[in-house]
């Protein structure tokens, strides 16, 4: 049964499971069709499209125009951008003068053997990674963020919370998470890996998980009851109550604390506002399928026990501390600031109740 | 080497042998149903090492799983276990709708010499032409539908009773398709997992489907269709 939505001129179908009781995380089980016609911003102003263009078609794992299906909500693509568009990854995304590039991995692709193969690597790095950098790039081509890098790109897009047009298409979104996750998950392996970390984020995992072998059982098993394709993520969760990200009124130190979650397609747990991702596994079939076939836990025993670049997970660990810190500070300083306008108000606001002048007394 | 599935002595004392076992705890045990052709029967549309590891490995799970959770449940019921009921859930959901989905996916299959990729006359044949314009119209929405589904899952030509007319959905993961709509019947699936076809066709999954029609069994999909459109 196709509904038409009531603001909006034509084409924009709701499922009837749209009306559906929403996933703990926010996510809708909507599918929602994009057609080149209208756009909600955030504010509710229906947004035209540019539509002498050709409307934006991207797919995954495919070469021709197809409409996307997308199981993602207006909301949820929003806070993707915010959140990309603070996280600061240097090496990420290479400025060039012409299209995005498609950055391989910080070691040649036989360097993981026998663990995963170097087919492995060819097809997952050389034609998946590939085809989401190049739908990516076929998105932006023409408009005005071709030409820009991609973390440009996110800031650009979200323009402080007013997306832009120009960004209307969630499925650029979902390229550039998905593309993102990728990244991500290359640089959290290395040849020689596995093994355990040390310092601070040792200490904080044992004292998270109880034990380091605790945290892996809970790793694992995110990882292997993830149905269907996937990512599962240890994530650093700032100081929010666990119901809907609630601001925590008697925040401490122990609310700081490192999480295992796991996550759907091409979602991320960025997204979720207050979670930092710092290790990554991709669980997509096409991850594991040459090597292991259906054979999914082996593939992440394999990949904790010799794979994980715990160097990595704890750079990204240390920066994301910075980062924290960083916004902390600046959340105490704008706090003063207004209480110091607010006090300045307070005195402009006493009206005397008579006429007198109290200067002349 | 799959065997033909006639009621045949050997299929009869399997049957007999399985409610056997699990008769003492009044609980049925789900079994891997065979396929009616060989698994190298349909090459080249889909090579034999896919379909054997599809049917042998991928749905031997699913099933092993699901009794396994089928009987975690009788457990949880019987001791009146409500948050043990409540877990296993999703885990009944995902191995139940796998063995659901890919029992009718082997039926849906057929080697050439028998059949596969004829597309259907009789009741369905004309009930495609009225929905769908043409039959070449129905193949590419499916394709479409297919291709665009993010991750894993399936994409169905199903039967709205209620309407009667026909339907194309997708659900994702191992959904059955009755979880799109109580009254959907499902004519014909094919499975978009990764695992269907990456051996074959890696990640080029408009290809896998170009080919998967010329292997499509329409006679099954005709049967169940003049059964339920009445």
């Amino acid at each position: 049964m196709n509904l038409l939505s009531p603001s909006t001129a034509a084409s924009t179908y709701l499922s009837p499971s749209a009306f559906l009781p929403r996933h703990l995380h926010g996510f809708s089980s909507a599918t929602l069709k994009f057609s080149n016609k209208l756009w909600r911003s955030r504010k509710q102003n229906t947004l035209n499209l540019n539509t002498e263009r050709k409307p934006p078609r991207c797919g995954f794992n495919i070469g021709n125009n197809v409409e996307i299906d997308l199981l993602l909500e207006k909301r949820v693509i929003e806070k993707m951008l915010m959140k990309l568009s603070r996280c600061k990854r240097k090496a990420g995304w290479n400025k060039i003068n012409a299209k995005l590039e498609l950055k391989p991995p910080p070691y040649p692709l036989n360097a993981l053997e026998p663990i995963l193969s170097q087919e492995t690597l060819e097809y997952h790095w050389g034609k998946h990674h590939k085809t989401y950098v190049d739908n990516l790039n076929r998105q932006i081509d023409g408009t005005d963020l071709d030409e820009k890098s991609l973390e440009d790109i996110v800031v650009i897009s979200y323009n402080k919370g007013d997306i832009l047009p120009a960004f209307n298409n969630a499925a650029q979104a979902c390229m550039l998470v998905i593309a993102w996750n990728h990244d991500f998950f290359w640089e959290s392996m290395k040849p020689g890996g596995g093994g355990k970390p040390s310092g601070d984020l040792l200490k904080l995992i044992e004292r998270d998980f109880g034990s380091f072998e605790r945290f892996l059982d809970k790793f694992k098993a995110a990882a292997s009851t993830q149905f269907g394709s996937g990512w599962a993520w240890l994530a650093y969760k700032e100081s929010r109550l666990d119901v809907g990200n609630a601001v925590n009124p008697l925040q401490s130190d122990e609310d700081k604390k490192l999480v295992v979650v796991k996550t759907p397609n091409a979602v991320n747990p960025l997204v979720w506002n207050y979670y930092h991702p710092l290790l990554t596994i991709d669980v997509w079939e096409h991850a594991y399928f040459i090597d292991y076939q259906n054979k999914r836990t082996d593939y992440i025993s394999v990949f904790m026990d010799k794979l994980v670049s715990w160097e990595a997970v704890s750079s990204r660990f240390e920066q994301t501390k910075a980062l924290i810190l960083q916004r902390e500070v600046e959340n105490e300083r704008k706090r003063e600031e207004e209480e110091k306008l607010k006090s300045g108000e307070a005195t402009a606001e006493i009206y005397s109740d008579s006429d007198v002048d109290l200067d002349a007394e | 080497m799959a065997t033909r599935a006639l009621l045949s002595s050997k299929t009869l004392a399997r049957v007999v042998r399985a409610n056997a076992a699990s008769h003492s705890r009044g609980l049925h045990a789900y079994t891997l149903p065979d396929l009616d052709y060989d698994y190298g029967a349909l090459e080249p549309a889909i090579s034999g090492e896919i379909m054997q590891l599809h049917h042998q490995k991928h749905h031997q799970t699913y099933i092993t799983n699901y009794n396994k959770a089928l009987e975690q449940l009788q457990n949880a019921v019987s001791k009146a276990d409500s948050p043990a009921v409540v877990k296993l859930q999703s885990a009944i959901k995902f191995n139940g709708g796998g063995h659901i989905n890919h029992s009718i996916f082997w039926k849906n299959l057929a080697p050439v010499r028998e059949g596969g990729g004829e597309p259907p006359k009789g009741s369905l044949g004309w009930a495609i032409d009225t929905h769908f314009g043409s039959f070449e119209a129905l193949i590419q929405k499916v394709n479409a539908e297919g291709a665009a589904l993010q991750g894993s899952g399936w994409v169905w030509l199903g039967l709205d009773k209620d309407l009667n007319r026909l339907v194309v959905e997708t659900t994702a993961n191992q959904d059955p398709l009755v979880t799109k709509g109580p009254n959907l019947v499902p004519l014909l699936g094919i499975d978009v997992w990764e695992h269907a076809y990456y051996l074959q066709y890696k990640n080029v999954r408009p290809d896998y489907l170009k080919n998967i029609w010329k292997v499509i069994n329409w006679k099954y999909a005709s049967e169940v269709y003049e059964k339920e459109s009445s």
